[in-house]
């Protein structure tokens, strides 16, 4: 209770504090929001280029090009042969009327298919493999090609294999970006507070004279460190939002005439915490590294 | 309660602040510390409030020895004590009320509780219609009296006042003097250093004399 009561006394002053110098600490927390927001942004755009790759599926898988004019039975026969091989997983006949009837669905070219004559799409088998690995893939696809009645065969694991090799470049240029803000979001507190130990000098020499604790005397400093760390967060979040927001209402736009819907995610709630405790964290570490770089040095004489 | 055993203090540069200095300071004693100063006053009183450590020599204060005293101890034992400065050491930051709430502060008392005790300890010292006052508004004698309240607050057992009548003019010395002479009544351990005549002639104690380090 004692301590809980000394620990709402504290963030009352820091507040205070803050309040003391609007102009210098608005500043610092939008620095500390736009550092962060940074690759908050980019967080968010990987993780929506996931959900994509997701839904697309990232297994690989042979489309089967079948050449006109087969009958049903032959078809048929095709479909066993791949089924009972033993690379394949799985075999996925898609008839051309069925194709073309999703094409149709699925695209704005309802008026362009409605006027063909005939139907352009060839029947088609789509193969699971069983492999990930490029080369056997590779293997597979020429022996079906060989096959009489295959028309053509297409691997299709090609551009999701960039999509992921984009990602994971991605991943590491956001991870570096964030590490590399961090980093300067620690040395900004730290700074600040070097500061306001420099200027509260002669308070803490006095309530080291008159017995206050190592721990009582970092205290304000830690919150201060950790509130505008928490601040800064909170303008990152914020910033981050707006950004997506705006992003989102131009991405309407651009996905409605490619017939998806597509969308960037905001923040989850789990990933909003993350940013604030970890906001709150960095002005909390930097600020534990002044008072202990600096603290020490100041003896009552 | 305090005890000095062959306590040699020198200070980087080779001036020797205190040589072979001992003597006992008993519970509830009142002590004068009187010389020239540069005689040593400061750094005796220094050295009992753990502020500076003895080159050679024990240095005990209740029991615990300066000379070897953990980083962590210090806190608590300096919060036995009531310091007086003499240049007060209060802060601009805040009024006269909160200068004296700060040793309250530090040990965690409850703030209804410390604000009582704020009053009393104001009172005392005659400041109580000022508590709202900055002490930078506040006459010398009146941030002298401050500064005795804050050192008061925390009903210390030793009271350590350095020069606290140095500038003052004899009406205000004999005041505070009258302060202390009273905590003395209630079985304080006083330590004051001081060389006003007048004040070692109206209230005579034991006192111990410093020259040029040695004791006397």
């Amino acid at each position: 209770m004692n301590t809980l009561r000394e620990h709402l006394r504290v963030l009352r002053e820091t507040l205070q504090r803050l309040l003391l110098t609007p102009g210098a600490s608005l500043l610092s927390i939008l620095v500390t929001g736009i550092a962060l927001s940074l690759p908050v942004g980019g967080y968010i755009l990987l993780q929506s280029m996931q959900t994509l790759d997701a839904r697309l599926g990232t297994k690989p898988q042979i489309s089967l090009y079948l050449a006109g004019g087969m009958s049903a039975a032959e078809i048929g026969k095709l479909g066993d042969r791949l089924r009972r091989h033993e690379a394949i997983e799985a075999v996925e006949f898609i008839a051309r009327d069925a194709a073309l009837k999703q094409l149709r669905q699925s695209t704005g070219l309802a008026d362009v298919i409605d006027g063909l004559t005939q139907n352009p799409l060839p029947d088609a088998y789509v193969v699971h493999p069983k492999s990930r690995d490029p080369a056997t893939l590779e293997a597979l696809r020429n022996e079906i090609q060989a096959i009489t009645g295959v028309a053509h065969a297409q691997l299709d694991s090609d551009w999701l294999r960039k999509l992921e090799a984009i990602l994971n470049f991605g991943q590491l240029a956001v991870a570096l970006l964030a590490a590399l803000l961090s980093f300067a979001l620690v040395a900004i507190t730290f700074n600040t507070i070097r500061l306001q130990i420099l200027t509260r000098r002669q308070e803490i020499e006095v309530v080291k004279l008159i017995g206050a604790t190592d721990a009582f005397i970092r205290r304000p400093f830690l919150y201060f460190g950790m509130l505008q760390g928490l601040l800064g967060g909170i303008a990152a979040w914020l910033l981050a939002s707006g950004m997506l927001y705006a992003m989102n209402a131009a991405l309407g736009e651009l996905t409605r005439l490619y017939a998806s819907s597509f969308n960037l995610p905001s923040l989850s709630p789990a990933d909003s915490l993350s940013l604030l405790a970890f906001s709150a964290y960095l002005g909390w570490l930097g600020a534990w590294f002044s008072v202990s770089q600096h603290l020490w040095q100041i003896e009552p004489r | 309660m305090i005890q000095f055993n062959q306590v040699y203090k020198r200070y980087p540069g080779g001036h020797e602040a205190l040589k072979n200095v001992s003597f006992g300071i008993a519970e509830g004693e009142m002590v004068y510390l009187t010389g020239h100063s540069g005689a040593g006053k400061s750094t005796l009183l220094k050295l009992i409030a753990a502020i500076e450590r003895p080159t050679s020599g024990s240095v005990l204060v209740r029991g615990q020895n300066i000379r070897s005293i953990k980083r962590e101890a210090i806190p608590p034992l300096r919060r036995n004590f009531g310091l007086v400065f003499q240049d007060h050491k209060l802060l601009f930051d805040r009024n006269a009320f909160d200068n004296v709430l700060l040793p309250l502060q530090i040990c965690g008392f409850d703030p209804r509780e410390a604000a009582k005790r704020v009053r009393a300890a104001l009172d005392k010292v005659g400041l109580l219609a000022r508590e709202k006052a900055n002490p930078i508004a506040l006459s010398g004698g009146e941030q002298q009296r401050l500064c005795i309240a804050r050192a008061i607050v925390n009903h210390p057992n030793i009271l350590l006042a350095d020069e606290p009548t140095g500038n003052l003019d004899v009406e205000y010395a004999h005041e505070i003097m009258a302060i202390f002479q009273s905590f003395h009544q209630v079985g304080v351990t006083l330590i004051i250093s001081t060389h006003d005549e007048g004040v070692l002639a109206k209230f005579p104690a034991r006192v111990l004399h410093l020259k040029q380090g040695e004791l006397q």
